[in-house]
Order: structure tokens, then sequence, then C-alpha cells
């Protein structure tokens, strides 16, 4: 028999279902080799050595042996747990939610290093931060930029002129702004004013030290995340799991008030 | 390709032996030839098993777990402590406990976790009748035991705050469950360590 072939890389988990009688399969976005999918044999016990180190949005250094549909966990150590996600529902949605975007955008065996410290940035950021619908926003232009989508925001894409400081459209058909007298050009255009412009164009280029440190009214955080996820639902052609989970936990913080905080 | 070579019956069997949770379709066409080979009868036995179970259980109108009796036996034991109420994800939990004998009281099964990765809500659980059943009932402590992983997890958290009105103790099982485990997979030691260690919320 030729000898099993083994490799190490650190890596998130984005997925993971039951498999087998008592296995876990796992959907992990890796430092080195991108997105891999692998079977963590035993990890439903609770006694199996692997079980607390490949739960969900955990990052791990893994030694995987090679397989041909499938890699194998061999090791398992973990690196970061990101406890503080696991002990709020909200803080945990957005985890999920980073997740799904990012398994969404990426195909399997597609080496993405910048995606991967996005990711484990994100993922600290929802830990730890206060505002998280600006830690949202901030990683979905990321993303965006890094899979290729950067919305235009300083030209109309229609008539090639610099964008005006006023109110303006958000055309997500053509991946950015449209200025009011092009509007028609996409039918569909979203309004969107003239402070959200300059938002996201602030969220676009400053580090997250800096951003983080913006007071957006609650307005103009429902604006942006508007905006950004319909272009991001139209990019991906499907609702997002995720998304739905936090409109159903808001219209529950409606009905039982003041029970969850900084859902937005 | 070698393909409809099978007469389609067995083809069928095959394919819904596979739609059956860690099933593969090697492990489905296997089980299909075991039955068809099979001299003493397994085939007809499986089937009347099938449909006996389908025919003669249901949920509990109390706690939801599967039963044969309405209530169930659990639900009508007078010898168990109605104050206590704990909380599982599935039927299967239910069994993991009770194997444990460190629990004496009434149960609740959801039927699932709560899941914002599965886009699983509240709404898709036995969650609005637990709050029901709490406020309706005498119960002086809530033990909410799903499972020690992240949707465990979010699902006791969820129902902490829910029932946080209610004048009730509300405990979890304690921790020293790794994370990411499934209780049914525990051991009958840890388990009812878990239990006797169960912590307030
Ligand atoms: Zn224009
Ligand atoms: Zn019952």
């Amino acid at each position: 028999m030729p000898r099993e072939r083994t490799f190490r890389t650190e890596a998130i988990v984005l997925r993971r279902s039951d498999f087998g009688e008592s296995d876990r399969l796992l959907t992990l976005f890796s430092k080195e080799f991108g997105k891999i999918r692998a079977v963590a044999k035993g990890a439903r016990k609770p006694q199996s050595r692997k079980t607390g180190h490949v739960e969900l949005f955990m990052c791990s250094r893994f030694l995987l042996a090679e397989g041909r549909d499938l890699h194998i966990v061999t090791q398992a150590e973990l690196v970061e747990a990101y406890a503080p996600l696991r002990a709020d529902l909200v803080r945990v949605t957005y985890a999920a939610y980073a997740c799904e975007l990012l398994d969404r955008f990426t195909t399997e065996n597609d080496r993405h290093s910048d995606m991967y410290d996005l990711l484990s940035q994100a993922l600290g950021w929802f830990a730890g931060e206060s505002d998280l619908l600006l830690a949202a926003r901030v990683y979905e232009l990321r993303l965006l930029n890094m899979a290729g989508y950067r919305p235009q925001l300083h030209e109309c894409l229609h008539c090639r002129e610099p964008i005006q400081e006023q109110d303006q459209f958000f055309s997500v058909a053509l991946g950015g702004l449209l200025c009011p007298n092009c509007q028609a050009a996409d039918a569909r255009a979203l309004p969107l004013t003239a402070v959200a412009v300059k938002v996201l164009r602030y969220l676009q280029t400053r580090p997250w030290e800096v951003v983080k440190k913006l007071q957006l009214k609650r307005p103009l955080q429902h604006e942006l995340e508007n905006v950004l996820h319909h272009y991001l639902l139209y990019l991906l052609e499907r609702d997002l799991k995720s998304v739905d989970f936090l409109h159903r936990l808001r219209r529950e913080a409606n009905l039982f008030a003041g029970v969850w905080q900084n859902l937005g | 390709m070698a393909q409809n070579v099978l007469p389609r019956t067995v083809q069928r069997l095959i394919d819904t032996f596979a739609r059956l949770p860690g099933i593969g379709p090697k492990s489905a066409s296997r089980l299909t030839f075991y039955l068809l080979r099979d001299k003493d009868n397994l085939a007809l036995d499986l089937a009347a098993a099938l449909q006996e179970m389908k025919a003669n259980t249901r949920l509990c109108p109390v706690c939801f777990n599967i039963t044969e009796e309405e209530p169930c036996l659990i639900c009508r034991d007078e010898g168990r402590d109605a104050t206590l109420l704990c909380v599982v994800e599935e039927p299967l939990d239910v069994v993991a406990i009770e194997r444990s004998r460190a629990y004496n009281g009434r149960y609740h099964v959801l039927h699932g976790a709560i899941s914002p990765v599965e886009g699983i809500g509240p709404e898709d659980l036995k969650v609005a009748e637990l709050v029901r059943r709490v406020q309706q009932g005498n119960f002086r402590e809530i033990i909410l035991a799903t499972n020690p992983t992240l949707e465990g997890e979010s699902t006791s958290l969820y129902l902490q705050r829910r029932l946080m009105h209610e004048k009730v103790k509300i405990t979890r099982l304690a921790r020293g469950l790794p994370v990411g485990g499934d209780l049914e997979y525990t051991d009958e030691i840890t388990l009812s360590r878990a239990l006797e260690g169960r912590q307030e919320l």
C-alpha cells in the first residue's frame, strides 16, 4: 500500500455536518489551500481528542491525511476559539454571516490567503467589538474587493463623470453609483444619500482601527446594510441563511422588548 | 458507466437507504444486497417493524418525546419530580440522560436546536410550547441540557432570555463537557457529573 500523504495547515471551520456514526464532515477555510473538506472521525464523541478543536468558527492547526475526495483530520490543535462569540446569540449570528459569505464567494481548493486573514480578523471583531453593524459593513466591503466586486463609488457608471456631493443611486447590476442624471440607466437602482456614499468610501479605504471610531446613527447604519445586502444577494443569486436568521432575531427583539442588544 | 443493470425495485431500495443520515451509496448497496440474499425473513421483519413504528408512535402532547401512549410514560409517572424540567434537543438525549440515572424529573424535547448557520429559528422548534408549559406549570427549576455545541449554546442562550421573566430557577449542565460534542455520545459518568454540577444562569 502506498504511504499516506499528510499535510499541515491552519484553518477556520466554516461549516460542519454529521457524518457516519459519530464523525463530522468539516468545511475548512485554510490559509494555504483555500476551502477544503475533511472528515474528523469520532468528533461527536466528547471523549475524542479532536472534539474541542473542530467546532464551528474555531481556528485550529490541522494535520490532514490526503484523500481522493475528502481529507481525514489526523490531528487538530486549537489556535483561537473566539470564545465570546459563543456566549452571545447576536455575535454568533454575525460570525455565521461572515463564514457564509466567504463560503459562497469561494470554490474548493482555491487559495485566498488574503481572505483567510480577513476572516480571522473579522471573527475577532465579531467576538470583541461593540459596533457589529459597522464591523459587518467593513467586512463586506473588504470581501467584495478581494472577490473582484469592489463597488465603484467615485464615478458614475453611465456618464463616467465624477460623483458630486449629493444624493446618488446605487445599481447592484452595474456594481456602483449612478448619478441623478443617469439613474434611468438602471430602473432598479437604489437611492443612496450623500452621507452614505461618503461613509462607504471611508470604510472602503481606512483601516479598522480608524473606522471603528465612527458613531453612526441607526437610520444610516440601516441604509448601508440595505444597499450592501442588496448588492451581495444580487451577486450570490440566493438568500443567505444567516441574514434571514438576523431578520428573525430582529422581529423577536420587537416582540420581547429589550431582550437583545447590539442587534441593529 | 454500468447504468440500469439493476432491477428498478432494487435500485429504489438502494436510493431510499442512501437518504438515511450516515449512509452513503456504498453502504446502501451493501444493505440492500444483504436483505436480498437473506433467508431469515429479515426484510419482511424490517418492513413490519417500520410500519408498526410509523403507525403506533407519535409525539407526546406534553413533552414532545416520541411515545406510543398519550401522555408518555415519563409524563404520567407519579414517582418523578414534576417540579424539575430538563430541556433537550432530541429524543435520543432523553435516552442518554435516563441511562445516567442521575435525573428523576420531567423532560421537554425541542426537536432540534437554534442555528444561525442553518437558519433554524425558535419558531422551527418546540419553543413556544416550552414557554407555555413553564408559564402554566409549577416548575422550580428548568435545566437547559442542550448539546455543548455552537447550536446547543445558542439555544440555551435564547431560552435563558425568553424565560428570564418567569419565576423559576434556570440552570445549565456543568462545563466539562467538551465544546463540540454531542450529549448522545457522552458516557453515563460524565453526564451524571454534568447534571449534578449544573449551574444557575
Ligand atoms: Zn451619470
Ligand atoms: Zn411526555
